[in-house]
């Protein structure tokens, strides 16, 4: 593969391979020094053009875990301010001799854009409400760790679909890899279709013997733009612990963050020995180093 | 004078020829030759009425970086346009009588395709308050639009149509419900959600096309002279049906299909290229053959290009900022004699209809048809095939959804009034 913009045209032994490097990374980031010279000599810079501290970290950390140089454009304080296009500042990464990059963007299709800019290797790093693959990986990695197989099992994802590329990614790869994954929210924050998906405005439809279950962030941009009211919303969709008693005994609880609680997810629940928010962290690191690495390695160097 | 010889003839009326084409004094002066300076060969081409474009955006003035009067008009020319249509949304919005007589005055000078401004039917076109459309009509508008807009209140356009009436102008609506539409990008369904751009629901035009057909009834109703409504880019097969059925009652409505939606759809939009971003958004292909059959049966009177210039770096930004817009004079009848005619054997008279009477009698203008002693605006087009080459483009905007497409019917020998304004006969 070349870049890393979604998981359309991948099979499944790719994903596993992928995960499989992913749990060598894990390793070294058990170990007492926890950096690897694999990616020495190869620069990766994470474009943010919207920002998320978060994810940019992560991506930033993995680069420095494998040894790569790491260059960080931040929309906030940048050219951009001064009316840089997109391409003009991809183009100016890759003539200081960038070999991949991470790119995140509110707009849907700006790493794909990307790849007929530059040479170097593309990763999404999120754009607009179409996928953000890592976060998938990350979920599916972490998922795995505590249910051993998706093979046959159900996923609730819970939230707002619609605007959600968690939702969108994590629905196209847990499928792939053999979850029955069903997503639930209020109608009008539901798409009309979703590949790999089983849409629902029935919140018990989802949760009903499901073997995880992952919780979405509900933007405050979506009560402002009239699709949904905030009181409806929690008294409908908010993941209870009385609502959670629908799931298997254990079912894990997951959340891409920044969380709001007592809005998408009861608070107490968010620190329950169920939540998996800080392995999700912990995982994405690894999962990233594992992307990196599939990517460069091998490649000629820019 | 010229003598076009040898040339097949094809108008609204029908195919017919080989004749020998003798303008002089700005008409045609016979189709069985005679005595000429110049002698133009038409062996293999055919001569059609020039065309006329009832939906350019020419930028001037405020934003000629993207488009200006002089290579807008030459585009046109180029395209086989001898007339031309401009659209009001220019900065500052065209909604003074003066504004129209400077466009006028600057682009007769020109002396390429003749230039009839589209007046804003609000002022600066808010949809607030109604401009003089009495003056407009006299200082030379033809026709009455908010386009790039949407008229939101429905009191206002009815009012407008109502003063409109009595001047014999029609008002052109862009028909979209800007709260369904919302932000939408793209043409709302399973493709958008599986892109994860923002949708622009059929429903959408639909609904504002249903609207406004009721403004025009009560228009009707309440005027003595005929209120005459012109629905612009129409791009559903169920705006499509509403069109259909509110001719077939009699209501005085008239409809345009753009090129983009006559041959593209939303499946252009998987690439996640802004160049495809337009309003309204490329549709299905169920949609694309709702318009098809709308040209044949005549719910749509005209072909018009919603020509849209940008500058290519705009046109790089990404998907939701990138302005909407496709330009399309240069291609637009190649497009359409290529990809409906050739390939699909839309009829070729119909076909040239829908350049020429029909956008004329949305406008009020007679038809123009080959014949002696008809005004010689024309347009010889020739059957040899070429790529398009957006780089060679007169429009400023040099890019095109089209680039590379091989088409043939292209524009070699423009004439507005007798006047050769474009030339590509070698």
């Amino acid at each position: 593969m070349r870049h890393l913009l979604d998981f359309q045209g991948w099979s499944r032994t790719e994903v596993e391979s992928l995960l499989d490097t992913a749990r060598v990374m894990r390793e070294v980031l058990e170990r007492p020094i926890k950096k690897v010279p694999a990616l020495q000599g190869f620069t990766v810079a994470t474009v943010f053009f919207e920002p998320s501290t978060r994810t940019r970290i992560s991506f930033e950390l993995a680069a420095r875990r494998m040894s790569a140089d790491v260059v960080s454009f931040a929309a906030q304080t940048s050219s951009l301010q001064k009316g840089e296009s997109y391409k003009d500042t991809l183009l100016t990464l890759e003539a200081m001799g960038v070999d991949a990059y991470v790119i995140r963007a509110d707009s849907a299709g700006v790493p794909h854009q990307a790849t007929r800019w530059v040479k170097g290797a593309v990763i999404n790093g999120g754009d607009g409400r179409r996928a953000h693959p890592t976060q998938a990986l990350l979920d599916a990695y972490t998922l795995l760790e505590a249910l051993g197989t998706l093979e046959g099992k159900k996923v609730a994802i819970v939230g707002d679909i619609l605007h959600s590329r968690v939702a969108r990614s994590g629905a196209e790869l847990l499928s792939l890899l053999g979850a029955q994954v069903f997503c639930a929210g209020p109608p009008s924050l539901l798409p009309q279709s979703l590949p790999g998906a089983h849409l629902t405005p029935r919140l018990e439809e989802a949760l009903e013997e499901a073997d995880a279950v992952m919780v979405l962030r509900l933007q405050k941009e979506r009560m402002e733009a009239g699709l949904v009211h905030l009181e409806d919303y929690v008294a409908r969709y908010q993941v209870t612990e009385k609502r959670l008693a629908l799931a298997k005994p254990q079912a894990p609880l997951l959340h891409p963050g920044p969380m709001n609680r007592d809005v998408e997810l009861e608070g107490t629940l968010a620190d329950s020995a169920r939540s998996l928010v800080n392995r999700q962290v912990q995982n994405g690191v690894a999962v990233r180093m594992a992307v990196l690495y599939h990517l460069l390695v091998g490649r000629e160097k820019a | 004078m010229i003598l076009i010889r040898n040339v097949r003839l094809v108008d609204a009326r029908g195919e017919r020829g080989p004749a020998d084409v003798l303008i002089g004094e700005g008409r045609i002066l016979s189709l069985e030759g005679g005595e000429a300076k110049q002698v133009v060969d038409g062996t293999g081409c055919f001569l059609a009425p020039g065309f006329l474009d009832l939906h350019a955006h020419l930028r001037e003035p405020g934003e000629e970086v993207k488009e200006d009067l002089f290579s807008g008009l030459l585009a046109a020319v180029r395209g086989g346009y001898t007339d031309l249509v401009s659209m009001p949304n220019t900065k500052p919005p065209v909604d003074t009588p003066e504004a129209v007589r400077a466009l006028k005055e600057k682009a007769k000078a020109l002396g390429l395709a003749r230039l009839h401004p589209a007046a804003a039917l609000t002022e600066k076109q808010e949809g607030k308050t109604l401009t003089p459309a009495g003056l407009l009509r006299e200082a030379g508008a033809v026709l009455l639009t908010d386009d790039g807009r949407t008229n939101e209140d429905a009191g206002v356009l009815a009012a407008g149509l109502l003063m409109a009436a009595p001047l014999g102008l029609p008002v052109a609506v862009h028909a979209e419900d800007a709260g369904l539409r919302r932000n939408g990008v793209m043409n709302d369904g399973p493709l958008a959600d599986l892109l994860g751009l923002p949708g622009n629901p059929p429903e959408a035009e639909a609904a504002r096309i249903a609207r406004d057909l009721e403004v025009l009834r009560y228009a009707l109703r309440r005027s003595p002279a005929t209120p005459r409504l012109h629905v612009q880019h129409l791009s559903t097969k169920r705006g499509l049906e509403l069109v259909r059925e509110a001719k077939r009652a009699g209501l005085p409505v008239t409809a345009e299909a753009t090129p983009h939606h006559l041959t593209l759809t939303e499946e252009a939009l998987r690439t996640f290229d802004p160049l495809f971003k337009v309003a309204p958004p490329l549709r299905g292909e169920e949609d694309r053959e709702a318009l098809l059959e709308g040209l044949l049966d005549g719910t749509l009177d005209a072909i018009a290009t919603d020509h849209a210039p940008h500058t290519l770096a705009e046109k790089e930004k990404d998907l939701l900022r990138a302005p909407f817009g496709i330009p399309s004079l240069e291609v637009a009848f190649p497009l359409l004699y290529t990809e409906l005619h050739l390939k699909r054997g839309f009829p070729l008279q119909r076909l040239v209809e829908l350049f020429t009477d029909g956008p004329r009698r949305v406008l009020g203008l007679p038809p123009l048809h080959l014949e002696e002693g008809a005004e010689a605006s024309l347009v010889l087009l020739s059957p040899k095939e070429r790529p398009v080459d957006p780089s060679a483009f007169a429009s400023k905007a040099r890019y095109s959804p089209w680039a590379g497409w091989v088409l043939g019917g292209w524009p070699v020998l423009t004439l507005v009034a007798g006047r050769i304004v474009h030339e590509a006969l070698k």
